[in-house]
């Protein structure tokens, strides 16, 4: 069943905007199956959004760059289509992308209505005769699948609240049932309650349309509660992956990890105080030499500050950390 | 009339820079630094040093008898090694009367700026600091005064004192203090709305201290930008009224005023009408510039 | 919107009544006797003092005021000229067509100019014809208003001969040199204002979110932050407008046009106060109708404010 929709290698992201550029993601892989659910976890600063952005090439025109890597959606290299092409084709179309701030992602004056036809005009006009879709009747269908009645398409955004907003960006990411949904801190913004709400409201559909969806968080609540495979970001790069059994039950983790379900509270084993990570992400305009984490890593080694490890994989579980390839090295010495 | 419902955009610009600016300004070394580091305001700065030099020390360079002598055997003279800019319709010299006239203009738009943001600023800030029926009062007081267009109020002062250097300063002053009344207010309610700001009443400090210690320091970014733009806007204004006879009288030299006695001799001998607009655009024009580089370098964000 | 637009125009009566307060409280102060100005420096004393009474120029300050206004909402008199004798009424309204021709004409070329360049310079930022166009405008904002008009004399009235010099007897010809004087500076002031509001409305989420949903690039700037872009800038217009109508009483005078800015100028050297205080409270009119569209108008294009004023 596993059909392979999205393939990113080696993807490395460059912001240029002063004498030294920023690198904002520094080679990553990663790959997602059809109708699969991937969470992209990070603190901020990681390179999640970046990453987003790369791929529907939204990228800012003169600052960003993408220096080397390639990024296959459904068998063709995004980062080769024309400008055009990605418009008509992906944007919108095969790929939608829900932003983290609903209160400042809609236009504030157009009417909602007016906001989710537009998404549906512009793809329709490159459609041929009978695929076309009809676009009031698709608006009114799309609003009360994101539970909000049709009635009201002719309002304006601020007569909306947040949820409400990020339940109308929902609905304009969904008109045209995208292959590919990419939702970036979709609850951030929002009140923990609504935050449930607007989360099961996306994971419901998602498995109605059947849609894959990259869901980008800092959240591992969220996460183990919707996703089905799990990559953690670091300055830029991914230091483990994995399914959500590798990552909540396996008990080889990157020392990174075993630091950020550290610093969640568990009602269930009484800990005193919480263990925060120690220490400040690498500034991403001079990242240190290693392992971008070996500063602030508790395991830290002579290695680590010299060479960047290579990805341990158990199964589905790799793990970008000396600690686990060192081992596996002694251990082929010792046969 | 000017109720409006959305703050101007200059305003917007300038409520944004001093949000910004309050926000975490860097150190005076670092404005500095920054600002050598702009071309434009380098330019700027260096042309501006050469007139202000001029300006003070134009009696010990130049005799002050030439700016008044007259000289029929020499007049409408273009441009020569011993007249730089030519000679006007008297035979005096353009060059001499230039610089002469500079410290009139550079005068009236400094003194008048320094008059207009003081009163305005102190109403502003007023205004902000205590709000309620004062803002109310201060801010109704403003609208009107912002209704009658900023030349032909200072048209009317003038037409009722009387054609002179002090009743042009008042003029503009009067003009232009409402305009610095808002821009302080709003910059000032910038700041009063800040966590800095809370933090301090909250730690028990008077409103005097308050107002020394966080207000009048971070408010002094943007209010020295738009002071250094204001001059330059002033003293186009000032020139323009002389010009319409309504500033500086002849035979003492002003810049507007000589363009507006070249007036008879634009087709015969245009450089005496182009010459001094030269350099009254070149001086407007590095005031904006330099204004323009002190924001950039005060919150370097702003820039595109 | 009706209940609105009624209660702005009723607001318009003390903003007015303020306007008038504060010239003909300036006006107050000009020295000299109107008596003596009227009749003429060789009258007798007694003749003097009998117009004095007649004008009521006895009587305190806050009573010549208030029969000042009562006398234009009854009949709209505005007085005597002490220059021409005539009613000031009459000598103002000559003159009004060619000054709202000059401002109009002015504010339209400025917006036509400013708008779209400004609009052109934002979406080719760092291009060259967006630096050319950021150094014209700051010079240009630089530039007194007369200068620019004795410039445009000289290259195209005196060098070329295609357009006159002054007066307005050449029809729209006479206009085309004032409107470029008044207009091209706000015009320049329109440009940067549209092109750094469009910068920042560029870099905006919702642009982000619709090039996301696959909308063409002409139609995110066109339509989505154009439509955002243009409520300060429409400000910027109105406000604009103010200083037009100042403006063009300088180039009213460089160009010899029959309007009121030239009166004004005329009726201050003859300390005229009745006609300066008329021109001044019409033009602050003026002002204050175009400032009055400029907020109907923003309920018209921002749905947030539209549903402010409907509450």
């Amino acid at each position: 069943m596993s059909e392979k929709l999205l393939d990113i290698k080696n993807l490395k992201v460059q912001y240029k905007s002063g004498n030294v550029p920023v690198c904002a993601v520094n080679g990553i892989d990663l790959s997602l199956n059809k109708g699969e659910t991937l969470g992209l976890v990070g603190e901020t600063g990681a390179g999640k959004t970046t990453t987003a952005l790369a791929i529907l090439r939204l990228l800012p025109e003169r600052t960003g760059l993408i220096p080397e890597g390639s990024i296959t959606f459904d068998g063709q290299n995004l980062l080769e289509m024309s400008e055009e092409d990605m418009r008509t084709l992906i944007r919108g179309e095969k790929i939608s992308m829900i932003f983290q701030d609903p209160m400042t992602s809609l236009n504030p004056v157009m009417t909602v209505g007016e906001q989710i036809a537009e998404a549906i005009e512009y793809h329709n006009s490159t459609r041929e005769g009978e695929e076309k879709i009809p676009v009031d009747e698709r608006v009114n269908e799309v609003l009360e699948m994101v539970g909000i009645p049709a009635s009201r398409k002719d309002e304006y955004p601020h007569q909306f609240s947040g949820g409400m907003k990020q339940r109308v960006v929902i609905a304009m990411a969904l008109a045209c049932e995208p292959e590919l949904l990419i939702a970036d801190e979709p609850t951030t913004a929002l009140d923990v309650t609504i935050q449930a709400q607007v989360l099961a409201m996306m994971s419901e559909l998602r498995d109605k349309l059947g849609t894959a969806m990259i869901l980008i968080t800092h959240d591992l609540g969220i996460v183990a509660s919707i996703c089905d495979k799990v990559a953690i970001m670091y300055a830029g790069k991914i230091i483990e992956a994995g399914s959500l059994e590798d990552i909540y039950v396996s008990k080889e983790h990157h020392p990174y990890t075993v630091g950020l379900f550290g610093a969640i509270p568990n009602l269930k084993v009484e800990t005193r105080r919480l263990s925060p990570i120690e220490g400040l992400m690498p500034d991403p305009s001079e990242l240190p030499s290693g392992c971008y984490f070996h500063d602030r890593c508790p395991h830290c080694m002579e290695i680590c500050k010299h060479e960047y490890p290579d990805v341990y994989t158990d199964g589905t579980h790799s793990i970008a950390c000396h600690l686990f390839t060192k081992k596996g090295v002694q251990e082929d010495k010792d046969e | 009339m000017a109720k409006l419902t959305f703050k101007s955009q200059k305003r917007k610009e300038n409520e944004e820079f001093a949000l910004a600016y309050t926000r975490g300004h860097s150190m005076t070394a670092d404005i500095w630094r920054r600002l050598l580091r702009d071309k434009s305001s380098v330019v700027s700065m260096g042309f501006l040093c050469i007139i202000f030099l001029l300006a003070i020390f134009a009696n010990l360079l130049f005799d002050e008898a030439l700016v008044t002598a007259q000289d029929y055997s020499a007049t409408n003279q273009p441009p020569s090694f011993e007249h730089w800019f030519g000679t006007d319709l008297y035979g005096r010299d353009i060059f001499i009367r230039m610089v002469f006239g500079s410290r009139v203009s550079l005068a009236i738009g400094i003194i008048t700026m320094a008059a207009s943001m003081i009163i305005g600023g102190l109403l502003g800030a007023i205004a902000a600091y205590f709000g309620g029926k004062l803002d109310g009062i201060i801010m109704r007081v403003t609208d009107m005064f912002m209704a009658i267009p900023e030349t032909l109020l200072a048209l009317c002062v003038v037409a009722a004192m009387g054609a002179s250097a002090v009743s042009l300063i008042v003029a503009m002053t009067v003009a232009s203090i409402p305009g610095n009344c808002r821009l302080v207010r709003s910059t000032v309610l910038g700041i009063v709305d800040t966590e800095y700001v809370e933090a301090a009443r909250a730690s028990g400090m008077r409103n005097l201290g308050i107002i020394i210690k966080e207000i009048i320091p971070n408010s002094l970014g943007p209010i020295i930008v738009v002071s250094t733009q204001g001059i330059a806007n002033l003293m186009l204004t000032a020139s323009s009224l002389s010009y319409l006879g309504m500033g500086i009288q002849p035979p003492n030299p002003e810049w507007g005023a000589m363009i507006a006695e070249a007036r008879e001799y634009l087709r015969s001998d245009p450089y005496m009408c182009i010459i001094p607009g030269i350099v009254i655009v070149l001086t407007a024009l590095s005031f904006n510039l330099l204004g323009d580089g002190l924001r950039d370098a005060m919150d370097p964000r702003l820039k595109d | 919107m009706v209940k609105y637009t009624v209660k702005r125009l009723l607001l318009l009566i003390p903003i007015l009544l303020g306007v008038a307060f504060i010239i003909f409280t300036i006006m107050d102060f000009t020295p000299g006797d109107p008596a003596i100005r009227i009749l003429g420096p060789e009258s007798s004393v007694e003749a003097r003092e009998q117009l004095r009474v007649e004008l009521g120029l006895n009587q305190p300050f806050l009573i010549r005021f208030f029969e000042y206004i009562k006398d234009i909402v009854l009949n709209l008199d505005f007085g005597e000229s002490y220059r021409t004798g005539n009613p000031v009424f009459e000598d103002v309204f000559a003159r009004v067509p060619v000054s709202l021709t000059l401002a109009f004409s002015g504010m339209v070329l400025a917006t036509v100019m400013g708008l779209p360049l400004g609009v052109y310079s934002a979406v080719k930022q760092y291009s060259k014809s967006d630096s050319f166009l950021r150094v014209a405008s700051t010079v240009l904002v630089a530039m007194p208003t007369f200068w620019l008009a004795m410039l445009l004399i000289l290259v195209f009235a005196l060098y070329l001969g295609w357009l006159p010099s002054g007066g307005v007897t050449a029809g729209w010809m006479s206009y085309i040199l004032p409107t470029i004087t008044v207009g091209v500076p706000y015009g320049s002031k329109i440009l940067r204002m549209t092109r750094s509001t469009m910068l920042e409305e560029i870099r905006q989420d919702y642009v982000r979110t619709a090039r996301a949903k696959g909308v063409p690039e002409k139609v995110v700037i066109y339509k989505h932050s154009l439509q955002n872009a243009l409520l300060p800038v429409i400000t910027t217009i109105g406000t604009s407008f103010g200083a037009i109508m100042g403006g063009s009483v300088i180039a009213e005078s460089v160009f010899n046009m029959p309007g009121l800015g030239q009166l004004i100028v005329l009726s201050i050297e003859a300390k005229d106060t009745p006609c300066v205080l008329a021109c001044v409270l019409l033009l602050a009119f003026f002002f204050a109708v175009v400032m009055l569209l400029v907020d109907l108008f923003y309920a018209f294009v921002d749905p947030r404010i539209k549903a402010k004023y409907s509450k």
